[in-house]
């Protein structure tokens, strides 16, 4: 059961929700929820941002200002707010398809700006409420609706997007650590004062990736996901080899003295009235 | 002393967007509607404004949109494929009913087509470009001051109506330059999007009051509300029942459609003994007027009509007016798009004549005299 200042945080009207039983995005919601309960910001001042997608659903599931908004385009949509009422915390959600094919532009843009933005993206390798087509991180030799023979497309990396992008946090869990997840969060959401933050939640979708790729149970997706996790400071250790088909968990960037977009927009504005 | 300037057509857009209280501006850069954004970056923040260049054409309205969302009075500009680009999310914007202006400086097409000549092939993008059904309010100034004026307008009315107003200048309105008088504040009407009045934890977004327009909170000011491009219902949720999206759908048309006669604008000229009518707008009208007065010199009847809105369409004056003239002319810098309309409103009642010239240039007096006298 969630916890009392977590249960606050729900639009329990606008339940049930959509994702299917076992997905993983409830973990992430979770966790989204409990870092930002921790922190204690208030829920007026919260903006809970999307694209479209199953993972896109989550603001209308959060008692907040909540704003789903077309097929890639959030975190353009989020920028406008965020230059608008720098005092919101904006939290960013979107999907591996919805961030990196068809809002790929925005989001390396964002990542640029460093605008005091927390994107999170839930990665589950699968465009999954169109039906499982193939995404941008669909491994290669995965099976998805339009990829019937396998998929040959390389992936990216989405921390190594961001990360060369210019974000200036950049870290990634599966949902098979949810105590992790809610630590990076915590981190990438305070980040925000200091600009930009790719949280990359790797989760699964049993339905249209699971049941194409022997994976069709959501504790198979859990425990792949479990298994194949490899902390940072290991994974420095190891050969490109032996990293093969692993997830590399933890922290990649966090530039402690950013500046943020917004308040260098103040240094514009004293700048043009002194003018 | 008023305040009298020599200004290019999109610098006063621009100023005129500032008047009215526009405070943030997300745009991209495309010819011939730049300027409006340089002189933007350039006038926000002497206000506390903000301005974003944004990574392209769709990033521009979206930030719009969500600065709109956060409660500044938002506008981008753009032209040509810019345009096209912009339509989805202007879409979004009629749904979740957010105010915001785009000004669409008008040049040459399809594709990049002629990036500076003027052109006014955006008559029916205006009101059809983007997918569903929704009520169009456009604007089509003819001279600088009216581009001032009217971009004041448009921001009262995207804040009065809740949904996007589009300013539709053609590359030779936006790019001229002529004298200007700057209207006094407070000479003007300026319109502020109705707030709501309950608490928090009573509000419900898209609930309507009588005159079929929500009250809007913005992000920040302690109000709690969902925002979709879904079509939802009043709690601003998703909907797949029938009568809720009943409800949306033609509320979102009504809410324009109720107070069109307030809405639609049109200045005519000469026409009261008029045998002949040249229908014309922006640009292209100056040369219309011209040709008009000069022929009336020579005792021919001819007058003007020139729709400022382009749409709500001046449909019904038409249809009136169809009953007394002989002849209709439609001069347009495209291949017939407004002249459909016409068509529509004379209903047979009189000879409509189209009058087509998409070569990139803008039409001179003597052309327009030509197609009267061909009727005349």
């Amino acid at each position: 059961m969630p916890r009392e200042d977590v249960k606050k945080l729900l639009r329990t009207k606008f339940m049930p929700h959509i994702w299917c039983p076992g997905c993983g995005h409830g973990i992430i919601m979770h966790a989204i929820l409990r870092a930002l309960a921790d922190l204690q910001i208030p829920k007026e001042k919260i903006c809970i941002s999307s694209g479209i997608g199953c993972s896109s659903r989550m603001p209308g599931y959060i008692d907040a200002c909540t704003l789903h908004t077309a097929h890639g385009r959030s975190l353009a949509f989020a920028t406008g707010v965020k230059l608008a009422n720098p005092e919101l915390t904006i939290v960013n959600v979107m999907g591996d398809g919805d961030g990196t094919a068809i809002g790929g532009n925005h989001f390396i843009h964002a990542c640029r700006r460093n605008i005091g933005i927390t994107a999170v993206v839930m990665n589950n390798n699968i465009y999954g409420m169109t039906g499982g087509q193939a995404s941008p991180t669909t491994p290669e030799g995965a099976f998805a609706a339009t990829a019937p023979y396998g998929a040959i497309d390389p992936t990216f990396d989405i921390c190594k997007l961001a990360e060369g992008a210019g974000a200036t946090y950049v870290a990634r869990a599966t949902v098979a650590q949810p105590a992790m997840c809610e630590q990076i969060l915590k981190k990438a959401i305070q980040h925000q004062k200091k600009g930009f933050a790719v949280v990359e939640l790797v989760t699964f979708c049993h339905t249209q990736f699971g049941r194409k790729n022997k994976r069709s149970r959501p504790m198979d997706n859990f425990n792949y996901l479990k298994d194949n996790s490899v902390m940072k400071a290991k994974a420095d250790t190891m050969t490109a080899e032996e990293l093969k088909g692993k997830i590399i968990i933890g922290e990649f960037v966090n530039i402690e003295d950013a500046r943020e977009y917004t308040e260098r927009y103040d240094e514009i504005i004293a700048r043009a009235q002194k003018a | 002393m008023a305040q009298v300037e020599f200004w290019q057509g999109n610098k006063a857009i621009a100023m005129g967007a500032i008047a009215a209280g526009c405070r943030f501006f997300g745009g991209y850069p495309i010819t011939p509607s730049t300027e409006i954004m340089e002189v933007m970056s350039e006038e926000l923040p002497r206000l506390g404004g903000k301005f974003v260049q944004m990574e392209d054409e769709i990033g521009g309205i979206a930030a719009t949109i969500g600065a709109s969302i956060a409660g500044l009075k938002a506008m981008t500009g753009s032209s040509g494929p810019g345009i096209s680009l912009k339509q989805e999310l202007l879409g979004y914007a009629y749904i979740a009913e957010i105010p915001m202006v785009l000004a669409d400086v008008q040049r040459g097409g399809p594709s990049t087509g002629l990036p500076t000549k003027v052109s006014q092939a955006d008559v029916m993008q205006a009101k059809w470009g983007t997918h569903g059904d929704h009520a169009t309010i456009a604007y089509a100034p003819s001279s600088i001051q009216e581009c001032y004026e009217i971009t004041v307008k448009a921001f009262n009315m995207a804040e009065r109506f809740r949904q996007p107003v589009l300013v539709m200048a053609d590359e030779v309105v936006g790019h001229m330059r002529e004298k200007i008088v700057i209207p006094e504040p407070g000479s003007f009407e300026i319109v502020n999007r109705k707030k709501p009045t309950v608490c928090p934890d009573e509000f419900v977004p898209y609930k309507a009051d009588d005159d079929d327009i929500p009250p809007m909170a913005a992000f920040g000011d302690g109000y709690r509300w969902h925002v979709t491009g879904l079509t939802s219902n009043d709690w601003g949720f998703p909907t797949n029942e029938a009568d809720e999206i009943d409800k949306k759908a033609n509320r979102i048309i009504r809410k324009v459609d109720r107070c069109r006669d307030e809405i639609v604008e049109f200045k005519q000229e000469s026409m009261e003994d008029a045998e002949i009518m040249v229908v014309s707008y922006g640009s292209v009208s100056r040369s219309a007027l011209r040709a008009i007065r000069e022929l009336r010199l020579e005792g021919v009847k001819v007058g003007h009509f020139r729709p400022i809105t382009l749409w709500p369409f001046p449909d019904k004056e038409i249809a009136e007016i169809a009953k007394r003239v002989k002849h209709i002319i439609v001069p347009e810098l495209n291949a017939g798009q407004m002249v459909g309309e016409v068509i529509k409103a004379a209903a047979g009642k009189c000879e409509v004549h189209a009058r087509n010239l998409i070569n990139g240039e803008l039409y001179k007096p003597d052309q327009i005299m030509s197609f009267i006298k061909e009727v005349a």
